[in-house]
């Protein structure tokens, strides 16, 4: 396994529209690294994230490279109301790789949608469209996961779900950066907290 | 020594002087040859055989129409520049080229009308090259309103820069087109001029106004970029130094 | 990578099956387009017959207008257009899935019942199969600008009417074209050459549109 970080800030300043949110970001995310970046509303936790995940490349100036591939997960869902669970991971595009039917079958077990494989996503509630999007979580993926708030709309078991496999993924050597409102439990966590413009890191 | 060249136009401050020193000796270049040329072509010219006196127009017309089409290739390349090299230079120069080509054209479409009266008794002909250049009215506009219609600027510029270019590649294919139409439904048109028909004492002030015209679109275009610039870059050091002068 | 392609095509088609209404609500709008046309012209048979290429030829513009609104909508609303890009898919071959699923769904059935309509606006037998292969054509080089338009707009608020402003001027070479094809097909003219410049056209959209289409994603979703 490569030694190199997964995530490599140099001098990033991230901007949205004429304001500068982040100045000056030194920052590197490494295998097996657990990151939560904090802040108030408003002090470019999402921009970051975006930026990280290739989204917002004119937003940044200096250098910010990801090693890899990257799993993202925003607030939006990435789910189809129209599609059923299975068709909507048979069809992601948000993968690279192709999932067989028992793969998906059995991560859509896992996320606790066993009973409603086939049912169209607009008949669920929305925590069940959120569990479909995590189901990815579940499934083979990159070893950088960033995720944007992943506990939002999510009981207390979901939660626990989104624990452990943010827990399996750390240990797998991948890495994981997110933001969340709420607390998120599984193995040691580092911290990057903006305010002011600046990013400061609360390491372990 | 080309680098160090190159270096400078991503320097706002650099531009806008050079911009100024070209000024102070195009600027009045243009004036005289807008003068001469469209005195020469409007007054003393000889009238026209068909046409009569009312034809002077064209002197006007014709390279307003020429230098509005190079404006949008003026406006595309700026904008591809600014997408390959990220100048912020050529992104302003695309910005400040659409409105000025619009204006352009539509000047070049009233001086059209202003010709067709009294040669062809109405306000509005469609031939080729006037419907042509409505089409090129709707692709600045296009780009104008794509513009103004991002929230971000920087955006709004790419988006432009990409739209600019997709009307590069298409304007030839418009132009033929137009022009294949024009031929199927109009059999004897009146054609202005068949390029080499045209009597040297006609053809000498029309190209002298053409480079007028050119002048001039050059000098609006540094004009423009001078005034962006100063409105973009206006919490700089630099900027605040100009003002105060 | 043409992985993508397929993917983006399956989805879209299956798509468009879940939701009919993306597929009938164009025909439907063309079918009435078609009823003004004599209402607004008069009913004489010869003179709606001569006009008849140019109308279906516009009709076939604003229905494709109309259908590419609400390409990217949804896929932008629920976020799967930033699965997309973050997933290392490539955006070209994604690009060209859309344009591709665009003429399938809102061309080809337009190409089917464009006979019917035709026939009610009184067009000359000998037109109407020129007209459907014109259309043939000219509906790809539609789904291209359309697309691309789309791409363009799809993170603006008022999206709808720049839409067209956008895309009618650069549509101007196929509504000449196209109408030019089945008039000529009616004067008894040969048409192939006319009908291979606009298969040309179309090849050439096909293959550069999806690069600006790439790259107009990404900017929408940077907004």
């Amino acid at each position: 396994m490569s030694n190199l970080p997964l995530i490599r800030c140099h001098e990033a300043s991230i901007h949205r529209g004429d304001r500068c949110l982040i100045a000056d970001l030194d920052w590197s995310v490494n295998a097996g690294e657990l990151w939560q970046v904090t802040g108030d509303n408003g002090t470019g936790k999402t921009s970051l994230l975006r930026v990280l995940a290739g989204l917002a490349p004119n937003s940044l100036v200096g250098q910010c490279e990801r090693e890899g591939a990257t799993l993202y997960l925003g607030h939006k869902n990435g789910v189809k109301a129209d599609f059923s669970p299975r068709e909507n991971l048979a069809l992601s595009l948000g993968a690279d790789a192709q999932f067989s039917a028992k793969e998906t079958d059995r991560a859509l077990q896992v996320v606790g949608l066993g009973q409603h494989l086939d049912e169209p996503a607009y008949r669920l509630s929305a925590g069940q469209q959120r569990r479909i999007g995590l189901a990815r979580l579940v499934l083979p993926s990159p070893r950088l996961w960033i995720l944007d708030e992943p506990l939002t709309a999510i009981d207390v078991s979901g939660v626990g779900l989104i624990e452990r496999c943010v827990n399996d993924q750390i240990h797998r050597g991948g890495a994981v950066v997110f933001t969340s409102h709420q607390p998120l439990m599984a193995g040691t966590l580092r911290r990057l907290h903006l305010s002011g413009g600046r990013g400061v890191i609360h390491g372990v | 020594m080309a680098w160090t060249w190159f270096h400078r136009l991503g320097s706002p401050p650099w531009i806008y002087a050079f911009a100024g020193r070209l000024l102070r000796f195009l600027l009045p270049l243009t004036l005289l040859l807008l003068l001469v040329g469209s005195i020469w072509g409007l007054a003393f010219s000889p009238p026209d055989f068909r046409q009569g006196n009312s034809y002077r127009i064209i002197y006007i017309h014709v390279p307003v129409s020429v230098v509005s089409l190079a404006g949008y290739y003026v406006m595309a390349i700026a904008g591809a520049v600014s997408l390959i090299w990220r100048l912020k230079v050529a992104d302003i120069a695309m910005r400040v080229a659409a409105p000025i080509g619009a204006g352009l054209t539509f000047l070049a479409l009233v001086t059209g009308a202003i010709w067709g009266k009294p040669t062809w008794g109405t306000w509005w002909v469609w031939d080729a090259r006037i419907t042509s250049m409505v089409v090129l009215l709707f692709l600045y506009l296009g780009v104008y309103a794509l513009y103004e219609a991002y929230d971000n600027k920087a955006l709004a510029s790419k988006a432009c820069a990409i739209l600019a270019l997709v009307g590069t590649v298409n304007i030839p294919i418009i132009y033929k087109s137009v022009d294949w139409w024009y031929s199927l439904h109009q059999p004897a048109s009146i054609k202005f001029t068949g390029g080499t028909t045209i009597d040297p004492s006609m053809l000498y002030p029309l190209l002298l106004m053409i480079v007028a015209v050119y002048a001039l679109y050059v000098c609006l275009i540094l004009l423009g970029l001078r005034a962006a610039l100063l409105e973009s870059e206006n919490k700089t050091k630099w900027v605040q130094q100009e003002v105060m002068e | 990578m043409s992985n993508v392609l397929l993917k983006v095509l399956s989805r879209q088609v299956l798509l468009a099956f879940r939701r009919p209404a993306a597929v009938l609500n164009p025909l439907v709008f063309v079918g009435v387009v078609v009823l003004m046309m004599p209402l607004g012209l008069g009913p004489e048979r010869e003179m709606l017959g001569e006009f008849s290429p140019g109308l279906m030829w516009i009709t076939a513009l604003l229905a494709s207008l109309l259908s590419v609104e609400t390409l990217f909508r949804g896929d932008y609303d629920d976020g799967t257009l930033e699965q997309l890009v973050t997933s290392g898919h490539s955006l070209y071959f994604a690009s060209m899935g859309y344009l591709l699923s665009h003429w399938c769904v809102a061309g080809i059935p337009l190409i089917l019942c464009s006979g019917l309509f035709a026939s009610m606006l009184s067009m000359p037998s000998e037109g109407i199969v020129p007209l459907m292969a014109s259309l043939f054509a000219g509906t790809l080089v539609l789904s291209a600008f359309g697309t691309l338009g789309a791409s363009i707009t799809v993170a603006l608020r008022r999206g709808g009417m720049l839409l067209s402003l956008l895309l009618l001027p650069l549509e101007v070479p196929v509504l000449i074209l196209g109408a030019g094809v089945v008039a000529r097909a009616i004067a008894g003219m040969p048409i192939v050459d006319l009908l291979s410049i606009m298969m040309g056209l179309a090849m050439l959209a096909l293959a550069l549109a999806p690069i600006a289409i790439a790259a107009s994603i990404r900017i929408s979703l940077e907004v």
